[in-house]
């Protein structure tokens, strides 16, 4: 409600980019379909694994992020304080989809040396949707 | 302690080139590009080439991943020209302002265990 509010204030050209966290996991969904041939849905519980695992970097998702996501994050090397991943936590999280390309990508990188598969992202993402306040 | 704080909250703004430099109006894109992951350091705390050399590295910045779109890399490499100091800045692809000998000096009697997180220190720099 608040987005749409928001959206004709600033007018068509946000509105068009404006989108919900559940878009975003559906169009998250729609790649995997297409490039994952079993792609068989997406798994909170996988997402929080991937989420809490380190891949054998230095870091892991939950070392900026907390664990659960649903609190205030801190930046593991800068200490700078990161508002909540969770959806639930009241953000803007997840409703703009070049911002949130942007970071999966960074972070990723900087976790698993490589970026992250749709799947990858779908199940993220619906790990941080589960994560009620 | 307090009064060294307020000290250096007086200062901060009138910093270095402030006389001859006009104060650099706050940008939303700098704000939200370089302030993400830390404060969005003041722009006149290095010179313009040693912004550059930041600007040219960003996939492997410091250790992180902070690459934005090529538009977005122009206007941001414009504001830090514009906005830079003159002061030197330590040679090496990755200049630290942090290792400039100016701020050495200058915090050579704070206690830092995390020198490049200023806001711990210096809140006029919170929330940037
Ligand atoms: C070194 C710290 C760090 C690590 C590790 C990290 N992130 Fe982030 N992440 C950040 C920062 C900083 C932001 C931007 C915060 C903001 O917008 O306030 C961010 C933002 C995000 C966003 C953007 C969400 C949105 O608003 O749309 C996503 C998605 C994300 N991170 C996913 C991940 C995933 C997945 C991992 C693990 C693979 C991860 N992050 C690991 C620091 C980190
Ligand atoms: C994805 C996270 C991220 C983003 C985005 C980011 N930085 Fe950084 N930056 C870091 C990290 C991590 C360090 C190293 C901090 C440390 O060593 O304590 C750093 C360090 C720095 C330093 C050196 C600080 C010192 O020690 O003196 C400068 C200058 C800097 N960044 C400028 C920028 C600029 C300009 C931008 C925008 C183009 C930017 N940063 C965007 C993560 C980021
Ligand atoms: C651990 C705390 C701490 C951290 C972290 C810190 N400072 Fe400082 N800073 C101080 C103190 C204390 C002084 C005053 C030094 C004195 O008076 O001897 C100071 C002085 C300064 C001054 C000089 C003020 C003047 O008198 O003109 C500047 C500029 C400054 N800091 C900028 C920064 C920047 C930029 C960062 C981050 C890159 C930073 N500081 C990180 C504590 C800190």
């Amino acid at each position: 409600m608040k987005r749409v509010v928001l959206a004709a204030l600033l007018g068509a050209a946000l509105a068009a980019q404006a989108e919900t966290p559940e878009q975003i996991l559906a169009s998250y969904e729609a790649q995997a379909r297409t490039r994952a041939p079993g792609f068989a849905g997406f798994s909170a519980t996988r997402g929080q694994q991937f989420f809490s695992a380190r891949h054998g970097s230095e870091w892991s998702c939950a070392s900026c992020h907390g664990a659960p996501p649903t609190g205030q994050g801190k930046h593991a090397k800068t200490g700078k304080a990161i508002a909540a991943l969770a959806p639930a936590a009241g953000s803007e999280r997840f409703t703009d989809p070049a911002k949130t390309e942007k970071w999966f990508k960074r972070n990723c990188n900087d976790v698993l040396s490589r970026a992250c598969t749709a799947q990858e992202k779908g199940d993220v993402l619906a790990y941080l949707l589960r994560s009620a306040r | 302690m307090r009064p060294v704080l307020l000290g250096v909250l007086l200062a901060l703004p009138a910093l270095s080139l402030a006389h001859d430099v006009p104060r650099v109006p706050p940008n939303p894109t700098y704000q939200a590009e370089c302030g993400s992951c830390h404060v969005a350091y003041p722009p006149r705390l290095l010179p313009a080439q040693a912004w550059d050399r930041i600007m040219a590295r960003l996939e492997r910045h410091f250790g992180s991943d902070a690459s934005v779109d090529e538009p977005t890399k122009r206007e941001l490499s414009a504001f830090l020209s514009r906005n830079a100091g003159r002061r030197a800045a330590p040679a090496g692809e990755e200049p630290r302002i942090t290792q400039t000998a100016w701020f050495v000096k200058e915090h050579r009697r704070a206690n830092m265990r995390n020198p490049a997180d200023c806001a711990a220190c210096h809140s006029t720099l919170k929330g940037q």
